[in-house]
Parts: C-alpha cells; sequence; structure tokens
C-alpha cells in the first residue's frame, strides 16, 4: 500500500484484546511496512519534522520557566498511581458525585458498548447532528461510524478534525490530528468540501481558521446534542474538565440542551485541588503555553446554564486490562499531551498512520498493544516501532517510562511467537533487562560485547550475527559495539578530565 | 447497564488486587463485606501523604507585584489589558465600547449580565446600547451583539488568566462565549499569585471557564493563530485598588 493509500484508509473493526476494542485503520500494513511507505512521502516528513521541531523548543522554554517541573512531575506520578491503585473507590465517589450535581453515569465494558449507549442518548434527546469536541476515547471507540450507522451525523468541530473529516482522512497527532497537512493541501480540502467557502480562500492559515468558524457557527447555535471526552474528572466534586484552545470546547459543552461526555475510567482525579498541579503540567507540555486559552469545568448541570442533561460515560475498552499488567499499567497515568510524539525520532520521521490507531507515536506503541491486544499483527509490530532513546521518558510529564513498557512488550510479543520459531527476541530482551538490572552485570556484559566488535564489517554494522543470535539480524544491523564502553571510559577518565595529563589512550571510533 | 458497571468495577478490583498479592488477577474475585468502606479510608489517608513539595506560587506576592505579572502575562497572549485606578473604571468602559462602534452596524448593542456593577456603566454614551439578559437572550441573538462586559470571580497572575464562575456580574456561560468582543473588568484583589490560590478561591459546584487570551488554534502547521470560535478580542480592564487602600 501507498503511503497515500493508508492515508485514506478508513477506520474498522479490527484486532480486539481480550476486553477491548478499538478499530485498527483498515488495511493498515504492520509498523515497518507503513512506516517504510511514510518515509518515501517527502512532503509529508517535511511538514512533520517542520511541526514536531517548532512545537519541541516551545515546549522546552514553557517547561525551563518552572523550576519545580520536576516535583510537579512526580506530584502529577504520585496522584495518578494512587488513583490507580484506588480505581474503584474513586470512580464510584465519581459516579455519586456526578448524580448528585444532576447528572446521568453510564458505565461502558467496551468501545461497542459505549457506542451503543451514545447513539442511543442522542437519538432520545431528538438530535440528527451532533457537535464534537476533539476526544481521542471517541477516536478510540470509533463513535462517529457508530453514530452514522444509527442515523446520526457527528460534526467535528476541532479545526485538525475538522480538516481530517473533511478530508475523508485520518487522524496521524494526539493534538494535531492534522499535523500531517499544510496549508496549501487543507487548502485543497476546504476548497473540494466546504460548500460555505468564500470565493478565493488563500492558503494564510488566518483566512483557514476564519473559513471554518463561518462553516461550524451555524451548527454550533442549534445542535440540539454536543459530545465531548474529558481531560479530567473530579471524583470528591463530580466535576468534569475539558482543556482546549480554539472555543469549540466551549460551545459543544454549552449550547447544546443535551450534553454526553466519553471518559476512560482512567481519567478520574481525586480532588479538585489536583487540577493544581496538572493544569501546571498539560499545557506547557501539550501546546507550550503557560495555560492553555480555555479550560471548561461544569459539575453536573446548572439550572438557567447550559445543558439540562448531562451523561457521563465511562469507558473500560482494555483499561482494567492495561491494569493488571504490573509494568504496563504506567500507560494509565497518560494525560494525552502529546509530548512524546514531538520528541520522538521515529514518530518525526514514520508519521502518526503508520502506527495504525489513533494514538500514535510512543505513548500509542505502548497504549494500542495494551488496549486492543498483541493478537493483530499491527499491535504486535508496535512495540518494535521505537529506537528506546528515552526522549519520550524525559519529557513525559507524568513520567511514564515508555522505554521500559516497550521492552516489556517486546518480550510479551516474542513470548507469543515462542511457539512458532525459536525466539532469540525474546531471550534478548529477557537478558537484557536481567543485565540492566545490575551494575556489575552490565560492566561484564559491555567488556564481552566490545569483543564483538571484530564480527563488524568497515560499515561498522553487523549484518548477521551467529546462531542463535541471527534471530537479531534477522530483522535488523546491530551496530558494533563501542571498543570501550561509556562507563569503562568515565572509570578510566573521569570525564576527559584526565586527558590534559597526559592519557593518551583515549578510545578512537 | 448494571452489569457493565459491576464488571468493570470486579475487573478492577482484581487486577490492584493481583498487584497487591504480587498474584495473577482473578476475574470472578468477589468483595468482602466491608471491604468499599475499608478501601474509602484507605484510598483517603494514603492520598492525604502523596507527595506535594512543589511551589504553592513560582512567583512570591510578597516581593513581587503580582497584579502586574498578571497584566505582563495576559498581554502575552494577546489579550488588551490596561490598568486604571478603579475610580476610572466607568469612563474606561465607555471609552473601550465606543471604539468598537465602527465595527458594529447601527447602533452597537453589548450584553451586561446581571449584578454587574452600575457604576462601571455610568458613563457610556448614549451611542451604544446595552442589553440585559432576562428574560434570557437566545444563541442567534448573541450571535448579533457587538459584545459583552463582565467581572470575573479570580484571576491568576503566573499564566495571565481569568477564570469566571458564572456568578454575579459575569452572566451564564453563553454571554461569554457567543459574542465575538469580551470585556471583562478584573479587581486588582482578585489576582491570585498562582494556580494553587486561584484554585482554593473557588467553588467547585459553579461551572467554571478559564480564560487565557483570546480564543486560538495551532492546527495549521502550528502557528498559533488568534480567533476562532470564541471572543476574537478580550479586553481586560485590571482596576487597582491599590493606589487608595
Amino acid at each position: 500500500m501507498t503511503a497515500a493509500g493508508a492515508r485514506r484508509g478508513r477506520p474498522a473493526a479490527g484486532g480486539q484484546g481480550p476486553h477491548g476494542s478499538m478499530p485498527t485503520y483498515l488495511g493498515m500494513p504492520a509498523f515497518p511496512e507503513a512506516a517504510r511507505a511514510a518515509l518515501a512521502d517527502s512532503q509529508l516528513r517535511r511538514n512533520l519534522a517542520h511541526a514536531t521541531h517548532t512545537i519541541r523548543e516551545k515546549r522546552a522554554r514553557a517547561v525551563a520557566e518552572l523550576d519545580d517541573w520536576e516535583r510537579l512531575r512526580q506530584a502529577a506520578k504520585a496522584i495518578k498511581d494512587h488513583t490507580l491503585a484506588h480505581l474503584g473507590t474513586y470512580l464510584l465517589r465519581l459516579e455519586e458525585n456526578v448524580t448528585r450535581a444532576g447528572g446521568h453515569v453510564h458505565w461502558a465494558r467496551d468501545a461497542a458498548e459505549a457506542n451503543a449507549v451514545v447513539a442511543r442518548l442522542a437519538r432520545g434527546a431528538g438530535a440528527d447532528t451532533v457537535v464534537k469536541v476533539k476526544s481521542m476515547a471517541t477516536q478510540e471507540t470509533g463513535l462517529n461510524e457508530a453514530l452514522a450507522a444509527a442515523g446520526v451525523t457527528a460534526i467535528e468541530t476541532d479545526l485538525a478534525e475538522l480538516i481530517v473529516q473533511l478530508g475523508h482522512d485520518l487522524p496521524s497527532h494526539i493534538l494535531v490530528p492534522a499535523i500531517h497537512r499544510n496549508r496549501a493541501e487543507i487548502r485543497e480540502i476546504f476548497r473540494r468540501e466546504m460548500p460555505d467557502a468564500p470565493a478565493g480562500l488563500t492558503d494564510d492559515p488566518p483566512r483557514l481558521t476564519a473559513a471554518a468558524r463561518t462553516h461550524l457557527r451555524q451548527a454550533f447555535l442549534s445542535a440540539k446534542a454536543g459530545i465531548s471526552g474529558a481531560n479530567f474528572a473530579i471524583a470528591d466534586t463530580g466535576s468534569l474538565v475539558v482543556v482546549e484552545s480554539e472555543g469549540n470546547g466551549r460551545m459543544c459543552v454549552t449550547l447544546p440542551e443535551t450534553l454526553i461526555s466519553v471518559v476512560g475510567v482512567e481519567k478520574v482525579l481525586p480532588s479538585w485541588r489536583d487540577l493544581e498541579v496538572f493544569l501546571a503540567l498539560l499545557p506547557r507540555s501539550s501546546t507550550a503555553e503557560r495555560m492553555n486559552p480555555y479550560t471548561s469545568v461544569w459539575t453536573g448541570v446548572t439550572p438557567g446554564d447550559g445543558p439540562r442533561e448531562f451523561h457521563l460515560v465511562l469507558v473500560d475498552n482494555g483499561r482494567t486490562d492495561t491494569l493488571a499488567d504490573p509494568v504496563g499499567r504506567q500507560a494509565l497515568r497518560c494525560i494525552r499531551c502529546s509530548a512524546c510524539l514531538n520528541v520522538c525520532p521515529v514518530y518525526e520521521r514514520a508519521g502518526g498512520h503508520a502506527y495504525g490507531s489513533p494514538y500514535p507515536g510512543p505513548i500509542g506503541a505502548i497504549l494500542s498493544p495494551q488496549l486492543r491486544g498483541i493478537a493483530d499483527p499491527v499491535d504486535a509490530s508496535l512495540p518494535f516501532a521505537s529506537s528506546l532513546c528515552g526522549a519520550c521518558y524525559e519529557v513525559c510529564p507524568v513520567a511514564i517510562n515508555i522505554p521500559e513498557v516497550l521492552v516489556h512488550l517486546r518480550a510479551r510479543v516474542a513470548d507469543g511467537k515462542r511457539k512458532k520459531i525459536i525466539s532469540s527476541e525474546r531471550a534478548v530482551f529477557q537478558a537484557s533487562g536481567w543485565v540492566l538490572r545490575s551494575p556489575w552485570r552490565l560492566r561484564a556484559a559491555q567488556r564481552a560485547g566490545a569483543a564483538g566488535r571484530r564480527l563488524a564489517g568497515r560499515s561498522g554494522r553487523i549484518r548477521r550475527l551467529p546462531p542463535p543470535l541471527s534471530g537479531w539480524t534477522d530483522t535488523r544491523d546491530a551496530p558494533a559495539p563501542p571498543p570501550e564502553s561509556f562507563r569503562a571510559w568515565w572509570a578510566r577518565t573521569r570525564g576527559g578530565a584526565s586527558r590534559g595529563r597526559g592519557n593518551g589512550q583515549d578510545g578512537g571510533s | 447497564m448494571t452489569a457493565a458497571r459491576d464488571q468493570i468495577l470486579a475487573r478492577i478490583r482484581a487486577a490492584n488486587a493481583a498487584r497487591a498479592a504480587g498474584d495473577t488477577p482473578r476475574a470472578g474475585d468477589t468483595p468482602r463485606a466491608g471491604d468499599t468502606a475499608r478501601a474509602t479510608g484507605d484510598a483517603d489517608s494514603a492520598y492525604a501523604a502523596l507527595p506535594r513539595d512543589y511551589r504553592r506560587a513560582h512567583h512570591d506576592p510578597a516581593s513581587t507585584d503580582i497584579v502586574e505579572l498578571f497584566a505582563g502575562r495576559a498581554a502575552d497572549y494577546r489579550a488588551v489589558v490596561e490598568r486604571v485606578p478603579s475610580g476610572a473604571v466607568a469612563a474606561a468602559v465607555a471609552r473601550i465600547l465606543q471604539a468598537r462602534a465602527p465595527d458594529t452596524d447601527g447602533v452597537p448593542r453589548f450584553v451586561v449580565p446581571g449584578g454587574l456593577p452600575p457604576e462601571w456603566l455610568a458613563e457610556v454614551p448614549d451611542g451604544v446600547e446595552l442589553a440585559g439578559d432576562d428574560p434570557p437572550l437566545s444563541s442567534a441573538e448573541l450571535d448579533r451583539v457587538a459584545g459583552v462586559v463582565t467581572g470575573c470571580a479570580v484571576a491568576i497572575a503566573e499564566t495571565g488568566t481569568i477564570i469566571l464562575d458564572h456568578g454575579p456580574a459575569q452572566g451564564r456561560r453563553a454571554l461569554t462565549l457567543v459574542p465575538d468582543f469580551h470585556l471583562v473588568v478584573v479587581r486588582a484583589g482578585q489576582v491570585a499569585a498562582d494556580l494553587a490560590d486561584a484554585f482554593a478561591r473557588l467553588d467547585p459546584a459553579r461551572p467554571h471557564t478559564l480564560i487565557s487570551g483570546p480564543s486560538a488554534t495551532s492546527d495549521i502547521e502550528l502557528i498559533r493563530v488568534e480567533g476562532v470560535h470564541g471572543p476574537r478580542n478580550l479586553h481586560i480592564l485590571l482596576a487597582d485598588t491599590g493606589a487608595s487602600s
């Protein structure tokens, strides 16, 4: 499949985990093939490199402004871990307080159940059209397609989601789903698909934005039902929080008479006060702002202000399976900021579609295989879609050790393949875990590794290792180990400090 | 529906029990009597012990003019910010509303929510019409007004944010959303140094809107464009009581 073909694929029911379901992109090849196709698309690579580098530097500046960033991050991690450890307690508390404030709470085990609840509520509200706030949970459940099947048209109102929807395209980024499109492509989509696009529309971003404003205005003012996700749900008050920039979120949660919020069970936070932590971390990590332009907070229904009916749909869809994995459960701390995408060298080159899921990038590589299971070749390939460079872990505002989970999931995938092939990959990952857990084992392994240099050719790459390690090089080159490890070099030279004292033995390359 | 709820809660219990016991989860585990009460108590005491050694404020109000910090930070996001003595609010409101007139067809009409201090509007000239929201204006009517004038509940200096709790002087949420121009009067005493202080001042039972600059998007090539669906123009009048008190 060509990259362009992949980009126009449609979500369809696909690989299912034991309890979760999420559409894989139909016809999507596993990551290595999809990435190879995407790499050949030079326009895509230019768009992505431009966008991710822009946001990367801004984020670094926004984060550097707070000298206690690491303490905020550790507090957020602790709050999330605590919440997950007492998840049942907090969900029941949330349910109680939402209900007390006049809202209705529904529970959905999987995507199909969530979609059915929403479709029933939307039809019950007399809505043949609903306006939607950008929501990862409803991307995950494939809600729009389910609503269409039930005769309800869903209008995406976030600018990037609108570009994706009008372009019959798929999202490729958590925060900026149309990040793979440049302004000229967006103008073409608007001219082709937006009947009320102004004549002579240019590719100037403010003009494109103004066209979207005009296009959506009437939909906002007349929609009977709005659908949102939520960034946070506060257990001790029953409050829902939606963080956004454009005002489309405010429109959707304020103007329609009925509001339906579809929220993953891991979004709950214990207390109102936790917002002081998460609203410090999320905007700076996500859009690199001190604060995003708009945040809406509501608690049940308020007479005379906003929707008269509020429904909260709490969705499992593979989350409890993820919770049961002692290493993988940390992925449930994710607040969907997308900082890990923006720093990832693999994402920057392969793009979001290659991950075959609404959750692309490093977080997608650990989330999708856990939510959906690893039965599907796409999901089984995702834990390998990383160089394990660790940049994602470093920027994660809730300190998810993504490389650790990737390695863990690789072992699980390799375990699954065990019966079919003699899996040296599995052995490698288990052994590397054992080695990395002990400093002296690492030292010994690095010394032994240095001896392996003689396997490398002039390129410095090892194309073929002897059995049983050939299982590793079947699908990848192995770099030649350096003659001396960093640790050994440091122990010998104290970071090069001894160089000036005439130590001439620094290893050349 | 209860089946879904019970099953999800059972799976959570099994996953967490397995983790606590270092055991494999058993989905069929049933809760023992008293488990819910004990779990609630455990959760609350563990929550209270969580580490929170981050700063309550990133600028110390004792050594920083946080009102000035708020003004600067709000302006960073292209809000128009004016700092005026509290006695000069009426004149400033009149001037700002008058200046919007050329952008509107006919007589410019501004919505004023109930509870807005009448003295803020005392000098509004004849050429500017003020409309209340009682009975409530329809969304279509709100779409046609020239703008809205409100107060706020709290402001955050560190982030340049204003927070509406949609109580008196602020109006229901649609009032500050549908019109294209929002003039908000912030009293110096409403400015909190940082998020922690701001959230402590709010009543969670109320609806809230946090506003940091005019609506914006970065969805096209991650270039920030001001003005999408919310008010494209945000004007903040910072009323200083500091000089008199």
